[in-house]
């Protein structure tokens, strides 16, 4: 059976360590030839806003030595994982409802809200993970 | 002719030297050289690796006073 090249990233916390890896992992994974589906919610999804620049809270240690440095900010690398490597990043439809968010309200490079009935369909068989 | 553009990708950490080489492949031709420095050693195993996935030709390595030089062509 030939390998599945399909990954899924979850992404729902809003500190800084698991954002900084859940855009490592989609943005590495979808220039490497992989098809990358990023489904957002519950606390992560605020900082997609259109124009959002909250400064996402460090859980530990690594999360405070990244400030400062020249890490790669996780919207930037979100943002290339569309633009290098053809992801698709959707928001959870439940999160933006409890939000009051519309599509318009989020950055350009997120597409439309996805339920979660589309997005299991959609990741299965491949690679889920989540942060 | 095949042209060589350098990278200069210094201070900036995993995966940012990977992406600025793979934003420059796509606005290079076939055949072109990349060289692109980085001080984070993680990059200088990654950057390989992900070119021998891709389909890319690595060049070579090579360290100097803290610097990783790593050189492609591209190959499609």
């Amino acid at each position: 059976m030939a390998e599945s090249n399909k990954i899924s990233v979850v992404v729902l916390s809003d500190k800084r360590e698991q954002l900084q890896m859940a855009a490592m992992i989609a943005s590495v994974g979808a220039v490497s030839g992989n098809e990358v589906l990023i489904f957002l919610s519950m606390n992560a999804l605020r900082y997609f806003a259109k124009g959002a620049d909250i400064e996402a809270p460090a859980e530990g240690p690594v999360g405070t030595l990244m400030q400062g440095k020249k890490v790669p900010p996780f919207k930037t690398l979100f943002e290339q994982a569309v633009s290098l490597g053809d992801a698709k990043i959707h928001p959870c439809s439940m999160a933006m409802d409890l939000l009051g968010f519309e599509s318009e309200d989020l950055e350009p490079y997120v597409g439309e809200a996805m339920g979660l009935t589309m997005f299991l369909d959609e990741a299965k068989g491949g690679q889920v993970w989540s942060f | 002719m095949a042209e060589k553009k350098l990278i200069d990708a210094r201070g900036s950490f995993c995966p940012g030297p990977l992406m600025e080489l793979i934003g420059a492949m796509k606005m290079v031709e076939v055949g072109d050289e990349i060289e692109i420095l980085s001080t984070d050693k993680g990059s200088a195993n990654e950057i390989p690796q992900w070119i021998k996935k891709v389909g890319h030709e690595h060049l070579g390595t090579r360290e100097e006073a803290g610097v990783w030089h790593v050189n492609v062509r591209r190959s499609k």
